[in-house]
């Protein structure tokens, strides 16, 4: 058992786990942050994408030992007072169906803005699609996910 | 009107999800809860010779390891298929036993064992691995050529040959008779691959059991909480149904394959009662791919006889079905009753025959995934179309318009009755909006390019909404197709409606709460959908089929109907008018053209109050309703795809994709298009890019992402969806669903596409890079080399 | 996931004393294939130690056209420095589309060499590069360290601390994933160097990444893709499975090649 301290969604956040703890078990079962989730074991399906120091990582794919000490941004800790554009262009687009995927989408759709934002790069439909190799949607057929995160761009 | 029927309101339900705050099953945790891990069969085929769970039973952890022998003694009934088919000879289907914890055998890989109760999901899963279960193994089916092959392994010793049935529909003297005089046959012998479901919210389940009041709860991904509790209590003896509540929360899709009732579900609530303690269960997605049900794995030898002018005369299809190791829930219905009875397509086809054999192999049991069946039939009849068009020389889009159905209503040789549609006018609609004239020059272009671009189309037609209850009760099926609502108005004039329709995905919580927000004149804010609980709801037979629209929405409306005539009564009894005479708008109930009006709310709240009501009336505003179906509806859409293949490599992309659907009245049309969207992509990944395979030892090869290729973002363009509507003629509405229909046509559209760009016909779904490569180079007419 | 224990070192040297005293212990770096395997419970190390935030280990230089890599640098950070792009802009194109965007902020070049999966593409890298693989205790040449499947030169507590190469006058990284994991089916990279073409070929071999000698010696004729026409590599030492069986991989492999030597043209 180690004592793994980070901070999650601005808060300092501390708890007991055993080393195997994966980040997203330590998110899910111990802060009881559940819109992270779980779709597969192989870390292709990116329903469990979270932001560690800024980026996005799959939090099945990380010990949460590794977090130690990390800024550690959720589904939960995206919004401030109001929803964030990313959100807010899920909802106008209709990209979402069941919600399963929708925070890992968020999250990767939030990162890969920044990302291009950051490095001056236009993020068009191709550069969208090409970017969400990670994240798999079995409801949406992806057609209003890619048009959410095009609006969002032009938001944030 | 902005928030009523038609208009593109945006869902209410979605701020829970985007925010993180879906409650999903694997969500929930009880106090004092356990996790169950189940020991699970390496082997396809074998006796279970010993279970030696001593060392697991003193691991870390562990509260109970639990098997099959202690579930039969326990009087845990086995696992059932809900619809009886019958043979040709009339004989009964052979269904072989299925124990939710095997015993004496194991039939497929994932087949399960025994179960661990431990304290942590980690302590059960390594005790599930300490579990010592001797196997002596048996000869393996894994393949429908083996199973019906000479000598085959016998899997269910109640079933000779592996034969569940023999199944016939239409007419096979007359359809022989119309081939044997027909001008052209097309042959053809074709595969409808296994895929897996793969909602991506794994499958789980939470079960309590309740000692004080010997009760149980049972939260579940389930699309049908009622049904799951109907044949929990009927047929698995696990509680009657008063001491059994399900609760499907938040459901991360279905897809068809959380309809069912898995073993997984019994054993935890078995376990719970066993333990005393809640028991936890989530599948990993490997777990998925060995025991949530798949779907298609036909293989069908079809012929198409037409006459001189391209009238097609008589249509021949024998198709044999693969079951996997059981019979799951509805798994018997998919190629007779969801299949066979499309086979007429949209086509006026005077002669049908079709013949299915279904047998059991060594693999996970097969049941509907979205589409059920309807698929299967689409891509017969289009892909038949398509090739006797080549055959024939005839330009596929015209022989399809030689033979459309055209008056109605229609009666096929196959049970359906069409009640309306425009096949035509939704052709006509694709083939406009996809440029269809101008498809030569986008070919010539993609060639500069070095790539092989080609056309296909597919009108397919499927069926929604099973019903009447009767019909399918003489046809075997094992429950009524009927659907319940109750509209309740409060006091204060906000409205809750019940209703047995799950949602999952669909939106419910907005297109519902859309047709009672027009009906009442009401804010769509008013209203809250209420689903998914048994004790919440009274009954339900759950969202599958795509019949919440055509089936739920209509029972909702029978509410509202009786809740209307008691509104107006009241309203007319305060305002002193005629009943007929008021109209529901803006929150309103009024005489139009006077000053009579009473708020929305003024009435609920006469209604409860109950100070000044007619004469003999009841309290309350509250009425629930049945309703069951007259007739199927039948949604239909020409889809095209155009697709540009690599040579070099045979990669396939399909850069285009126009759907024009018939839905008849839509609700929603933002929901409706998300709907076909989410099909197509479906479709494209059967066509594409999805199987599940195994291997002759009946091991899965393609059980994980690794293998199984998923749909991605860049493995679909964005679609092009449109609308021709016909009013459905037989509900309330005019609703005819939309759920499956991308799924239905796209298949088809997309391997007409390659074989049109590719020049060759022969190509097998899923067409991956490999095998249209393959083709290109069998064909001689790509350009192969680079 | 079996149960384990997690140290965290801060330098090569500590991370390989950490790893001296365990039974069975691993090193962890981005962990993007190991975790994975651990969870499908295929790996069981009784320790790990986590070499990602050891500073010695992490950080690209580049002087004039010698690279070096930090074996704890991950795949974006590869694929976004522009120091190395202006010299080696091919390996900054390949990291770039290794997995997902998620696993490239995690997954490092040394834990990817180090695993030596079939159909990673990293090891094409390293043999067309004609890199050099840094240990804590010595240099090992990129055709010597890929030993085969999942198999390498390393001792089994050696750590990777660098990879070093010397930047060639063109090259380029063509790669046909495979649907399904987005690993490479067929990965060719191609290295226009001082001394000559390098090919190095990353998931279509039986025995894992391989350099095809006939296109090396094809390419040093001529540069260009024609120069490979008629060549090809045997269907039968190539890896067959669902996805594709050797005849396709092996057209793969010169279809991949061709579009490789095109691009660096």
């Amino acid at each position: 058992m180690t004592i793994v301290s980070m901070t999650v969604n601005g808060t300092a956040a501390s708890a007991d786990v055993e080393d195997r703890t994966l980040l997203v078990d330590y998110i899910r079962e111990h802060l009881r942050l559940t819109g992270t989730h779980v779709g597969c074991d192989t870390s292709q399906c990116g329903t469990c994408v979270v932001h560690v120091d800024g980026k996005a990582v799959k939090s099945c794919t990380m010990l949460a030992a590794a977090a130690e000490g990390a800024e550690v941004t959720t589904i939960e800790g995206v919004a401030n007072g109001e929803l964030h554009p990313m959100q807010r262009a899920f909802n106008d687009n209709h990209g979402l169906q069941c919600g399963f995927c929708t925070p890992g989408m968020i999250m990767s759709g939030i990162d890969m803005v920044n990302r291009y934002k950051a490095a001056g790069r236009e993020l068009d439909e191709a550069a969208i699609r090409h970017e969400l190799e990670g994240n798999i949607c079995r409801c949406t057929g992806y057609h209003n996910i890619v048009k959410s995160i095009a609006q969002a761009a032009s938001e944030m | 009107m902005s928030e009523g029927i038609g208009a593109p309101v945006k869902r209410k339900e979605d701020k829970r999800f985007i925010t993180g705050k879906g409650k999903y099953t694997d969500d929930i945790r009880m106090e004092n809860q356990a996790y169950a891990a189940f020991v699970r069969s390496p082997h396809a085929h074998a006796h279970i010779q010993g279970i030696e769970a001593s060392a697991a039973e003193g691991m870390s952890g562990v509260i109970a390891v639990l098997t099959g022998a202690q579930l039969t003694d326990d009087g845990i009934g086995n696992l059932i298929c809900g619809w009886a088919i019958s043979s040709k000879d009339g004989s009964p289907m052979n269904m072989g036993a299925w124990s939710a914890l095997a015993t004496g055998k194991v039939r497929y890989v994932g087949d399960a064992v025994a179960v661990v109760i431990a304290e942590s999901k980690d302590e059960a899963q390594a005790a599930a691995e300490a579990v010592e279960v001797s196997y002596s193994e048996l000869p393996v089916a894994a393949s429908i050529a083996a199973a019906l092959a000479d000598g085959a392994p016998e899997i269910h010793e109640n079933a000779p040959g592996n034969v569940i049935y023999d199944w016939e529909l239409g007419d096979g003297d007359a359809t022989e008779a119309a081939l044997a005089g027909a001008a052209h046959v097309t042959e053809m012998d074709i595969t409808n691959n296994r895929l897996a479901p793969n909602a991506m919210e794994p499958r789980s389940a939470v079960a309590t059991y309740d000692d004080a009041e010997d009760h149980y709860t049972l939260y579940s991904t389930s699309q049908n909480p009622h049904v799951a509790r109907l044949v929990l209590s009927a047929f698995y003896q696990v509680a009657p149904e008063h001491k059994l509540r399900v609760i499907a929360p938040d459901v991360g899709g279905g897809f068809g394959s959380k309809i069912y009732i898995y073993p997984e579900e019994i054993v935890c609530l078995w376990a719970s009662m066993k333990t005393r303690r809640s028991v936890k269960w989530t599948a990993e997605r490997t777990e998925s791919f060995l025991t949530d049900a798949h779907g298609r794995d036909h293989v069908t030898r079809a012929r198409m006889g037409f006459d001189a002018d391209g009238r097609i005369v008589g249509f021949k299809v024998s198709t044999k079905a693969n079951f996997g190791a059981y019979m799951s829930l509805f798994s018997s219905a998919v190629p007779t009753y969801l299949y066979a009875t499309l086979l007429s397509g949209t086509y006026d086809i005077p002669a049908i025959h079709c013949e299915v054999l279904a047998c059991y192999t060594n693999t996970v049991p097969v049941d509907a995934y979205r589409g059920a069946g309807r698929p299967e039939a689409s891509f017969v009849v289009e892909r038949l179309m398509e090739t006797a068009a080549r055959e024939m020389g005839k330009d596929p889009a015209e022989l399809r318009r030689a033979n459309f159905v055209r008056e109605f209503p229609y009666q096929t040789q196959v049970i359906m009755n069409y009640d309306s549609g425009d096949f035509e006018g939704n052709m006509n609609q694709a083939m406009e909006a996809a440029d269809w004239a101008g498809f030569a020059a986008r070919k010539a272009e993609a060639a500069n390019r070095g790539k092989l671009r080609g056309v296909g189309m597919a009108c397919y037609i499927e069926a929604c909404g099973i019903a009447p209850s009767a019909a399918v009760g003489s046809l075997g099926a094992g429950v009524g197709l009927w659907e319940s609502a109750e509209v309740r108005v409060n006091p204060v004039g906000t409205i809750e409606v019940l209703t047995g329709s799950h949602s999952h995905g669909q939106g419910h919580e907005t297109t519902f709460a859309q047709v009672v927000a027009e009906r009442f004149g009401v804010p769509l804010d008013s209203i809250q959908i209420v689903h998914g609980d048994t004790d919440k709801v009274q009954f339900g037979m759950g969202t599958y089929g795509s019949r919440s629209g055509p089936v739920g929405i209509s029972a909702i409306v029978k509410a509202c109907d009786k809740v209307e005539v008691k509104v107006r009564k009241i309203a007319a009894h305060l305002l002193e008018c005629d009943p007929d005479e008021l109209v529901m708008e803006d929150s309103q109930v009024k005489v139009p053209g006077t000053n009579k009006a009473l708020g929305w709310h003024e009435v609920g709240l006469a209604a409860y109050t109950a100070h000044n009501l007619p004469a003999d009336m009841e309290p309350g505003l509250k009425e629930g309703a049945f309703y069951d179906p007259e007739n199927f509806t039948f949604p239909m859409g020409c889809f095209i795809a155009e697709v540009e293949i690599d040579p070099g490599t045979g990669k396939t992309d399909v850069v285009k994709f126009v759907a024009s659907d018939d839905f008849g009245v839509i609700i929603n049309p933002m929901i409706v298009e998300g709907q076909v969207h989410g099909g197509i992509a479906q479709g494209v990944g059967q066509a594409l890019l999805e199987e599940m395979v195994y291997d002759e030892s009946g091991q899965p090869v393609s059980g994980s992402y690794m293998d199984y290729t998923m749909p991605r973002a860049e493995d679909v363009p964005s679609f092009v969806v449109e609308h021709h509507n016909t009013r459905c003629a037989t509900n309330p509405l005019g609703i005819k669903g939309c759920g499956e229909a991308g799924a239905i046509g796209s298949p088809p559209a997309v391997i007409n596409a390659i074989t049109d760009a590719i020049g060759n016909n022969d190509i097998s779904m899923p067409a991956t890079s490999a095998k249209v490569w393959a083709a290109i180079r069998a064909s001689g007419t790509g350009m192969a080399a680079e | 996931m079996h149960s384990l224990n997690y140290h965290k070192a801060s330098n090569a040297s500590e991370a390989a004393r950490l790893l001296s005293g365990t039974e069975d212990g691993k090193f962890l770096a981005g962990g993007q294939t190991l975790i994975p395997a651990m969870k499908t419970r295929l790996a069981a190390p009784s320790d790990l130690v986590d070499v990602s935030g050891a500073a010695d280990l992490r950080g690209i230089k580049v002087s004039g056209r010698e690279v070096t890599i930090g074996a704890a640098t991950t795949h974006a950070e590869v694929a976004a420095n522009g120091e190395l792009r202006g010299v080696c802009p091919s390996i900054c194109d390949m990291a770039a589309n290794i997995g997902d965007p998620a696993v490239r902020h995690r997954g490092t070049i040394g834990g990817s060499v180090a695993n030596n999966d079939p159909a990673a593409d990293y090891p094409a890298a390293m043999l067309a590069l004609k890199a050099t693989i840094k240990t804590v205790s010595r240099e090992i040449a990129a055709d010597e360290f890929f030993v085969g499947l999942f198999e390498t030169a390393l001792d089994d507590d050696e750590l990777i601390t660098s990879i070093g190469f010397t930047a060639p006058a063109a090259g380029a990284y063509a790669k046909f994933p495979n649907p399904a994991s987005r690993y490479a089916m067929c990965g060719v990279f191609v290295a226009k160097g001082d001394d000559g073409v390098r090919v190095g070929v990353t998931g279509a071999g039986a025995d894992g990444a391989f350099r095809p000698a006939d296109f090396e010696a094809a390419l040093d004729g001529e540069f260009s893709a024609k120069a490979l026409d008629g060549i090809s590599v045997k269907a039968e030492e190539m890896l067959s499975d669902i996805h594709g069986d050797g005849v396709y991989r092996a057209n793969l492999v010169s279809v991949m090649a061709r579009r490789a030597v095109a691009a660096a043209s």
